[in-house]
């Protein structure tokens, strides 16, 4: 079925467009941007009065935990890609640390069954670069691909032994397949549960130090440089990191990197009272920190904004700080937090954020999306930018509730996601 | 007025003089031939221990009979916790039992304010973690403030491994709020990160840190710290930043020295300190049961039961 979008501000930074228009969607593709669709009208179509709204292509994430198989009663494939059409993304990659791992081309393959039958947002395995995500051992990575994975990872379980990590990526290369990295040292990071640093020992907690991060991004750069290998650095959130990855790209690495909303919206002030909803891997560090990742993304360092969307039961979370898992949901607050954030203070245009947040990350992995040029799949994200509204996890279509953003009044609302040319989340209009 | 003891940074300056002021008037009791008073009569104190300690529980449950509370007293190893059940479900199901005050020692920072924050009684951090243990620098300030009759404008000089020690956490938040400047002597591997930046002078070389010192309080060094390579040995540590009678000699003549125990003697502080002239150790432990008797009486409301 023919849909059209009247009269949108249309925002696709990978064709530099940034005017109202319409947008014609046909038989599941983008048919055309138009100044009047008046033409395209015919009967029985769809027509969205988009007055007022902003229309981007589809929101993609680049790491998302969606917790299936093994983990479903923290999250699950129907929650889970619920919770990123409310968010405005069309599609996620998700990470390989389930129970089993996604390192077997049938957990794969069974992964994209669920994800096919649930039919919301689109779902990109990740896959495990060794086997069992034990510390050595590569995994079958040309049967993984062939099932369906889109990328390598060690995600929760950094590589430390670097022959490891080179011969992933010697043998990741081959096929064609980036290496994504979780970069922590973990000779320094033992027993550690939020960032090395004044609030820490405050606290009386074990700091990771950011050198624990700094070191591995230095290391897994360079062996990107020497392997040839493309490599994703996962959640960057130190300021040296971000002058690491700027000096790898001159040196012309073939490295992209993203950071996540909560990495420039908190400093790690936020684990005061012992707030285990603020305790994630890497942690929240400091304001200078802040500053650098936001310096990152606006000179490129940085290509894009990922959510690491980790959920956790509230029984979970509700221990002591050092026995609390790591991690934090992100699909639902993701775009807001950006916006407010980022746009609506003046740092960065609308434009550069959709490309942060779409444009960037399709291009990360080479997937379909993050665009609205004729003939692409019509993935559309329509935003009310006005729209002020409160953090309220008890709202959330997630499973879990951990969120440290509870109570925060942010701008802009998803109003409708698109995918494939199917309406699979409308709020509001 | 406070409603638990969880952190004396978070203790208005007013409170811990109040909470000093009764401990002292308090201490008259503990040298009765009968120490019982009706003070806290019916009302019921649970002691939760998931460390192993001897003096904190021991003084926390004489303060409380003293007044006449009934005290349980729960040792984690012995309990349900070995089943694997959660701090709060623990605290919850007491709680249950319709008790009225729970004080607690646990290896984790944060543990009692997670549970002051799910109990509607008070709560007494007995020491959690590496985070703070208020009673134990509140029974420090009393022993200065009787031997120099003021705590302003005092030099206290705590020295040994700052990282892992909630007593050096709550001393520097106690003592520097009502008046006293707080230096933390030690190795640097055993100095926490931007530590500098609290209100306390750092120090690496003891003999600079001591300088003109009213007050030495000297930590107890835990030999595991060994193990994770953060000292060469416990004997480059007792010569470099052991305090013995040499060491003494840059401070004030009428310095005091304390420890909050248990002693490592001739690692940490050597045998003749601990127990010479100048050492008021023992002195800590009686008044430990004044201040906790202290604590006990304001949060239990012991003045409308008295």
């Amino acid at each position: 079925m023919r849909t059209i979008f009247r009269r949108a501000h249309v925002c696709d930074p990978s064709q530099g467009v940034d005017k109202v228009a319409d947008v014609v969607v046909d038989e599941g593709k983008v048919l055309a941007i138009v100044e009047d669709s008046t033409p395209y009208d015919v009967g029985g179509c769809e027509v969205i009065d988009c007055s007022g709204l902003v229309l981007t292509p589809g929101l993609i994430d680049l790491h998302v935990h969606l917790r299936e198989p093994g983990y479903e009663y923290k999250e699950d494939v129907q929650s889970g890609t619920e919770a990123a059409v409310v968010g405005g993304f069309s599609a996620v990659c998700c990470m390989p640390n389930t129970d089993p791992p996604l390192d077997e081309p049938a957990v794969i393959r069974g992964l994209l069954k669920r994800a096919e039958a649930v039919g919301l947002a689109r779902v990109y395995p990740i896959a495990a670069i060794t086997k069992g995500l034990q510390p050595e051992g590569l995994a079958e990575m040309a049967a993984l691909k062939e099932a369906g994975a889109v990328a390598v990872t060690d995600d929760a379980y950094p590589l430390q032994l670097a022959e490891v990590l080179r011969r992933g990526m010697e043998y990741a290369a081959q096929l064609g397949l980036t290496v994504m990295t979780h970069c922590e040292d973990k000779s320094l990071t033992r027993d550690a549960c939020m960032n090395e640093g004044l609030t820490a020992t405050i606290m009386g907690l074990r700091g990771m130090p950011p050198v624990a991060e700094e070191i591995q991004v230095a290391r897994n750069c360079l062996m990107s440089l020497y392997t040839g290998c493309r490599l994703h650095i996962l959640h960057v959130s130190t300021a040296g990191a971000v002058r690491i990855i700027r000096w790898a790209k001159e040196m012309g690495a073939p490295v992209t990197a993203e950071t996540c909303p909560h990495y420039f919206a908190l400093t790690d002030e936020a684990c005061l009272g012992y707030n285990t909803n603020a305790k994630m891997n890497p942690p929240l560090r400091t304001q200078a920190d802040c500053d650098a990742i936001i310096q990152g993304l606006l000179d490129g360092t940085i290509d894009a904004i990922a959510t690491d969307h980790a959920p956790h039961a509230s029984h979970e979370k509700a221990q002591e700080f050092a026995l609390a898992p790591f991690g934090i949901v992100g699909l639902e607050t993701a775009f807001a937090l950006s916006y407010t954030e980022l746009v609506s203070t003046g740092r960065m245009s609308l434009s550069q954020l959709v490309d942060k947040m779409s444009c960037q990350p399709a291009k990360v992995l080479a997937l379909p999306g993050g665009t609205l040029a004729p003939g692409s799949p019509a993935d559309i994200a329509l935003f009310d930018l006005r729209r002020k509204w409160t953090v309220r996890a008890s709202e959330f279509r997630s499973k879990s509730r951990n969120t440290p953003f509870e109570g925060w009044e942010l701008q802009g609302k998803p109003v409708l996601t698109m995918v494939g040319g199917r309406v699979l989340y409308r709020e509001g209009m | 007025m406070f409603t638990d003891l969880i952190t004396l940074r978070e203790t208005e300056p007013e409170d811990i003089r109040l909470l000093l002021d009764t401990a002292q008037s308090f201490k008259e009791i503990l040298d009765r031939s009968v120490k019982k008073v009706p003070t806290l009569r019916g009302r019921q104190v649970v002691t939760l221990f998931y460390e192993a300690s001897t003096r904190t529980r021991v003084s926390f449950e004489n303060a409380a009979k003293i007044m006449s509370a009934d005290t349980t007293s729960v040792a984690a190893a012995t309990s349900s916790v070995q089943k694997g059940e959660s701090l709060l479900d623990t605290v919850r199901n007491l709680r249950a039992m319709r008790i009225d005050c729970l004080v607690m020692r646990h290896p984790q920072s944060g543990s009692a304010h997670l549970v002051a924050q799910a109990l509607d009684i008070p709560v007494v951090n007995a020491g959690d973690g590496m985070h703070e243990h208020p009673t134990q620098a509140l029974l420090d300030m009393l022993t200065i403030r009787q031997h120099k009759g003021k705590l302003e404008a005092l030099t206290v000089a705590i020295v040994g491994d700052i990282m892992h020690s909630r007593v050096a956490r709550s001393n520097l938040w106690g003592l520097t709020k009502m008046g006293a400047k707080v230096r933390f002597v030690g190795p640097a591997t055993l100095l926490p990160r931007d530590v500098q930046r609290l209100p306390v002078e750092v120090y690496t070389d003891l003999r600079r840190g001591l300088e003109g010192a009213d007050v030495v309080m000297a930590l107890r060094l835990q030999q595991e710290r060994m193990e994770r390579g953060l000292l060469p040995s416990l004997r480059e540590y007792s010569q470099r930043w052991g305090i013995n009678a040499r060491a003494l000699e840059v401070t004030k003549p009428d310095c005091i020295v304390m420890h909050p125990g248990p002693m490592n003697r001739g690692v940490e502080i050597a045998d003749d300190v601990a127990d010479g002239g100048r050492s008021v150790i023992l002195e800590q432990v009686t008044n430990g049961v004044a201040v906790r008797m202290a604590v006990l009486y304001h949060l239990l409301g012991g003045e409308a039961a008295a």
